[in-house]
Formats: C-alpha cells, sequence, structure tokens
C-alpha cells in the first residue's frame, strides 16, 4: 500500500494551480476563495452556536430563533416591577422606555423611566426592544460541579496519557522490529497485522469483555489502557513507514560502537523519528480523549467514568439546562482544539500521512 | 570460558531473527490475546446461548436461525446500508472537493485549511450533543435558517422519516478527516504530469479529469475502505442523541447499535456474538469486493513504469 513517507514539509512546486491563463486565474482564484469562505462560515456557526448557548441564562434559551450573540432584553426598574425597555418614537421623537401594560390590539402603555408619570400608548410592534449583551460565565462553573468534573477529568488523563506511553513504547519496539530485521514469517505476520486494520473491533470485543469481567477488571480503568502496551496496527504501520527513511548507516555506526538493538532504538532510531513519535502521541490523545464506546461499556460507577461518559450520563439527567451541557462541551472540546492549534503542522503538512500514497 | 562463547553461537540469520521477534513480541503477544483469541471465541459463543453469568449452552445454529426471523436485525441491517449508501458517497465526494480547492494557490490557504480539520478533532459525544440543539426545530437554528430561505424544516431527529438525514448533514460536517488525506495525496501528484499536459494543451478542466483524479485514486480507495468499515461500525453519535435507544421509532437503530443492546442490555453475549460475525462477514465481503474493483478504478503510478 504505501512505499514513502516524507518528512514535514512539500516543496512549494509540487502545488498545482487549475489555472494556466492570468485573467482566469484570477477568476477561479476568486470563486474557489468564494465557495471556501462559505464552506467555513458553514463550519463555524455551530463552533459560534456551542458558545453563545453555554453562556446563557433560562431566559435567553427560550428565544427562538436563537440569536447567535448571547443577547438579553435590557430592563428598567418601575414602582418595584422589572419592565423591557423599548426604543419607541413617541410625540415624532425617539427615547427609551418601559413597557409596563398591554393594551388591546396589539398596543401597549409605555413610560418614560424618569417620569413614570406620564403614560403613551403606542403599538408594541412599531418599537424595538433594547437588548444588551449578557454573559454568563457562571454557567461553567455550575456545569463543571454538576457532573463532577474533576473526578473525571483524572479518570480520563489517567487513560490517555497511560494509553499513550504504552502505545508509543510498543509501537516502537514493534515498528523497530519490522522495520529493521529479517526473520522467516515476518512478512506475513507484517501483513496480518495490517489487515487487523479493516476487522470490525466488535468480532473481538464481546469475549475481550468477558475476559476483563472473569479477572475483575471491569469497573476499572484496566481495560482500556493495559490493551494500549500491546501495540496496535494503525501505528505500527505509520512508525515502521517512518523509520524505514532513517538511513540504515545509523543503525550500522552504532552497532559498530557495540550498541545493543535495543541501545540502537533508545538513542538512534527514536531521536530521529521524533516527527513521526510526536504525530502518533497526538492522534492518541484525540483517540482516547474522544473514545466512547469502550469507556462505556466497561466503566460503571461514576467515580470510575471518563469526561465522555460523563458528558453523555450528563445530557441524560439534565438535558433540560441546554447551556449546562453546552458549557460541559465547551470545556471537553477544548483541549483537542488547542493541541490542535499547537500541532497544526501535523495535521496540514501531513508529517504521517503521505504513509498513504500508493 | 568455551561455554560463555556458546551463548552467542547462533548464527548472525538467527540471532537477526530472534531480535526480530523480541521486538514485534508486544503486538504478537497482544494479537493473541485481544485479537486471534477473542475471534475464536466469539465464533464459539455464536453457537451457543450465554449470559457470562452462567456457563455457555451449545445451541448449534440457532442463534443464526433467529438472526434471519429477527426483524430487527434486518431493520437495523437496511438502515446501516441507507446510511452507508448516501453518507458515505457524499463525504467523499465533498470532502474531495473541499480538497482540491484547499490545494489551490489562494490567499490564506493555511487558514482555510485550519477551520476545515477543525471539526475532525473533536468527533464525539460533545459534537453528538451540540447537534441535537442545532437540529431542535424550535430553538435550534437550522429551521429558522431554513425558515429565511422559505422552507419548513422537519423535526429532523425527532421525526422518524428525517432523523436519519439528520445524521448524514451532521457526518458531513466532520469530513476533515478525509481531507487531511486526500490533500496529503493530491500534493503527492508529480508537477511534471501537469506541465506535460499543458504543453499538451489540457484544458484546465482535463489536466483535473486525466491527471488529478487518476492520480489521486488511491487515496479515494483508501478513504473508501476505511469509510465502509467505520460506517458499519457507527454508533457513538446514535448512542448519545437517542441515549442508546435508536428512536424516534427505531428509525435510527444501527447495526452495531442493536448490537450493543444485545450484548450489554440484555447480555445476550451469544446472539450478539453471531451478530458480530455477520457483522465480520459482510464488512469483509465489502472490503474484498472493493479491492476487487480496485484494479479497474485505481491508478498505481508503479503500474505504468512497469509497463
Amino acid at each position: 500500500m504505501a512505499e514513502t513517507v516524507k518528512s514535514s514539509s512539500h516543496t512549494k512546486s509540487t502545488r498545482y494551480s487549475l489555472s494556466g491563463v492570468r485573467g482566469q486565474s484570477y477568476l477561479l482564484k476568486g470563486i474557489t476563495t468564494i465557495l471556501l469562505a462559505a464552506g467555513a462560515a458553514v463550519i463555524m456557526i455551530p463552533f459560534l452556536y456551542l458558545l453563545s448557548t453555554s453562556v446563557k441564562d433560562r431566559d435567553q434559551l427560550r428565544q427562538s430563533p436563537p440569536p447567535l450573540i448571547p443577547m438579553a432584553a435590557a430592563t428598567v426598574n418601575i414602582n418595584g416591577q422589572s419592565e423591557p425597555l423599548y426604543r419607541v418614537t413617541a410625540d415624532g421623537q425617539q427615547s427609551e422606555m418601559a413597557l409596563v401594560k398591554n393594551r388591546p390590539g396589539g398596543k401597549g402603555l409605555f413610560v418614560d423611566p424618569n417620569n413614570p408619570k406620564q403614560t403613551y400608548e403606542l403599538v408594541i410592534a412599531e418599537q424595538t426592544l433594547v437588548k444588551h449583551l449578557e454573559i454568563h460565565w457562571e454557567n461553567y462553573p455550575q456545569a463543571l460541579q454538576k457532573m463532577n468534573f474533576n473526578r473525571l477529568l483524572v479518570n480520563t488523563l489517567l487513560v490517555t496519557f497511560l494509553g499513550m506511553a504504552g502505545m508509543l513504547l510498543s509501537c516502537s519496539m514493534v515498528a523497530y522490529g519490522f522495520s529493521r530485521f529479517r526473520a522467516p514469517g515476518l512478512n506475513v505476520l507484517f501483513i496480518l497485522l495490517l489487515s487487523t486494520i479493516m476487522l470490525p473491533s466488535q468480532v473481538r470485543l464481546l469475549p475481550t469483555y468477558v475476559l476483563f469481567t472473569k479477572i475483575g477488571w471491569v469497573d476499572t480503568l484496566l481495560p482500556l489502557i493495559v490493551p494500549q502496551f500491546f501495540a496496535n496496527a494503525y501505528d505500527v504501520f505509520l512508525l515502521r513507514q517512518f523509520f524505514m527513511t532513517i538511513p540504515l548507516e545509523l543503525d550500522d555506526a552504532a552497532k559498530i560502537d557495540g550498541a545493543s538493538p535495543f541501545q540502537t532504538l533508545m538513542y538512534v532510531i527514536i531521536p530521529q523519528a521524533r516527527p513521526a513519535l510526536v504525530a502518533v502521541a497526538v492522534f492518541h490523545f484525540l483517540y482516547a480523549w474522544n473514545d466512547f464506546y469502550e469507556p462505556l461499556i466497561y466503566l460503571h460507577s461514576p467515580e470510575h467514568w471518563t469526561l465522555a461518559v460523563g458528558l453523555q450520563t450528563f445530557n441524560a439527567l439534565y438535558a433540560v439546562n441546554t447551556n449546562f451541557i453546552m458549557a460541559a462541551s465547551v470545556i471537553l472540546v477544548l483541549p483537542p482544539i488547542i493541541l490542535y492549534f499547537l500541532a497544526q503542522r501535523i495535521f496540514t503538512q501531513g508529517v504521517v500521512f503521505t504513509g498513504v500514497k500508493g | 570460558m568455551q561455554t560463555t562463547r556458546t551463548h552467542p553461537r547462533l548464527s548472525l540469520s538467527k540471532r537477526e531473527a530472534l531480535w526480530a521477534y523480541i521486538f514485534i513480541s508486544p503486538w504478537l503477544i497482544g494479537f493473541i490475546i485481544f485479537t486471534v483469541g477473542p475471534m475464536l471465541a466469539s465464533l464459539y459463543f455464536s453457537f451457543t446461548d450465554y449470559d457470562i453469568v452462567s456457563s455457555p449452552r451449545w445451541v448449534g445454529l440457532s442463534n443464526y436461525i433467529n438472526l434471519v426471523h429477527d426483524q430487527l436485525f434486518w431493520h437495523a441491517l437496511g438502515i446501516t446500508f441507507k446510511f452507508a449508501l448516501v453518507a458515505l458517497p457524499l463525504n467523499l465526494v465533498i470532502s474531495y472537493l473541499i480538497a482540491v480547492l484547499l490545494n489551490q494557490n489562494i490567499a490564506g490557504r493555511n487558514l482555510w485549511r485550519t477551520v476545515y480539520f477543525l471539526p475532525s478533532v473533536i468527533a464525539g459525544v460533545a459534537v453528538a450533543l451540540l447537534w441535537v440543539r442545532i437540529f431542535d426545530p424550535k430553538f435550534g437554528i437550522l429551521n429558522p435558517f431554513l425558515e429565511k430561505l422559505g422552507i419548513q424544516g422537519p423535526g429532523w431527529l425527532s421525526d422518524p422519516h428525517w432523523a436519519l438525514s439528520a445524521l448524514v448533514i451532521m457526518s458531513l460536517w466532520s469530513v476533515g478527516g478525509n481531507i487531511i488525506l486526500y490533500l496529503a495525496g493530491l500534493q503527492g501528484v508529480p508537477t511534471d504530469l501537469y506541465d506535460a499536459a499543458k504543453v499538451d494543451g489540457a484544458t484546465t478542466w482535463q489536466r483535473f479529469w486525466h491527471v488529478t483524479l487518476p492520480m489521486t485514486t488511491p487515496v479515494i480507495f483508501f478513504n473508501l475502505v476505511l469509510g465502509m468499515i467505520a460506517t458499519f461500525q457507527y454508533f457513538t453519535e446514535v448512542y448519545v442523541i437517542t441515549n442508546g435507544t435508536g428512536n424516534p421509532a427505531r428509525s435510527t437503530l444501527f447495526y452495531n447499535l442493536y448490537l450493543y443492546q444485545n450484548a450489554f442490555r440484555y447480555f445476550h453475549m451469544g446472539y450478539a456474538s453471531t451478530m458480530a460475525w455477520v457483522l465480520f462477514i459482510i464488512v469483509l465481503g465489502f472490503t474484498l469486493l472493493i479491492f476487487r474493483s480496485s484494479d479497474a478504478w485505481v491508478f498505481y503510478e508503479g503500474q505504468l513504469r512497469g509497463r
């Protein structure tokens, strides 16, 4: 399937432009930009909605259609009552007045907050409600407390980073074995390894669950961590592709200096393969952080949940509190997004993805 | 003195083989414990009645026979196929087109890439919960938008006729993963092919059709195979959205969700194992079919050189 892995940047010249002629080129670029911008808006609007919903209070949640910026109606205190404020046109003059009473025919009684004695009867639909930005950051601490965030965060971090350590350790070893040695049957085993990428996990999931039940690991974090120490096909494949680009001369030099294969792996291969190791570590973080199926089946008691399972259950219990659910969701998506921005080159320049090309 | 020397007396090639097996042993052991063993066990379970608590009871083919007569099985299979037939091609085509656009030499290209990849890094529970709100007919943002275009939006996730379409729309939001792979493929197309095409007077469209597309078929193939396998295992989003029910009116009871219900709600491990093996055989069949067909449409540069 794969032959080459190019480390990081491609040369500019490999990029190809759809256009040859100058005028046509500008037109095409213009159309491309417009299309991309439209698509980008479609992608960003749900994020905006997520953010804005997370800082709304109950009243703001009832606005339909929901404004993308969390606005709330401004109110003023008239005779001890909180009344909505409108920008009105009365006697040909614009001013801000409070609506104190509804009248038949879509009309209402308005008063000037500075002079509550004088009332004006105006058509409500012709006046505009005064709105101002209203952000409820307090949703965040409330939501986090309700879903027992700290505990779930610790569990998630344990699963993510212990699993990552196991994955890096085992996959480096296995990838080294497959890229640097010759042995009977090794090629067949490598093909077997690759074919497990296409294996639907269900055929092995149920007996594995039974196994973990029998040894008492269900409802602990172990079933999510320990298997990572036994390598996985995808990361082994990517690392092996990268290891094969590291010159053999380096291995030979280490061997002449008396290094054992383990030492060669530790002090020659791994330092050289840092970009690839960082990439698989980043992908592992995203996978483990977002994983839902296995935490769902293995973790039963609330104190053992990961954040993904906790958020799902939190939603099942408090679905009406959309603002809390969205606040918790923002917190849950924040680490992957931050990581994404920090490690952007891995995604956009395809450090390891080029291994896929035929 | 002599005895200590006998240890490394293994021939060089044997020693190399030994090291190879030492290094791949983590995977080899894991392969036996977590893949081969469980696969054989689930094959065995599929012929038994098993609830974990009591030991498996051999029932022969009856799980398979029950499966054939299980209307929900066919229903779930149908839903999964329907979803795969719509979502998979849409995902492949849209992500390919976006990748082609993102590969142009335009201003702010890195910014656009950043935006398009963003949803794919957060896939999972939070995304599903967000889209539940977006699809809400009253407080969501989709229907008010459609209303502005003069379209009366459906109830989406609460409407059995529309719930599946809603899931398709949701899946399109996260096409970033495919785009990354396509971009890598597009960037790997050698420039001299475009130069040659230009010299021959090929138009933009001809260059796309005769150079870009054939040269990127290996990536399309890769995305198709992995996308197909992922679609048959679709679970998290629908579990989160429906709280594991597959409602409304079981219109989103995907195969994998029904399998989950059998295994972990009713603890019918035997029956669920039967479902797992049937799924495996279906996926295997489609994988082989796609691999077979690849000779006709997947173009490898190396083959050209070989001719």
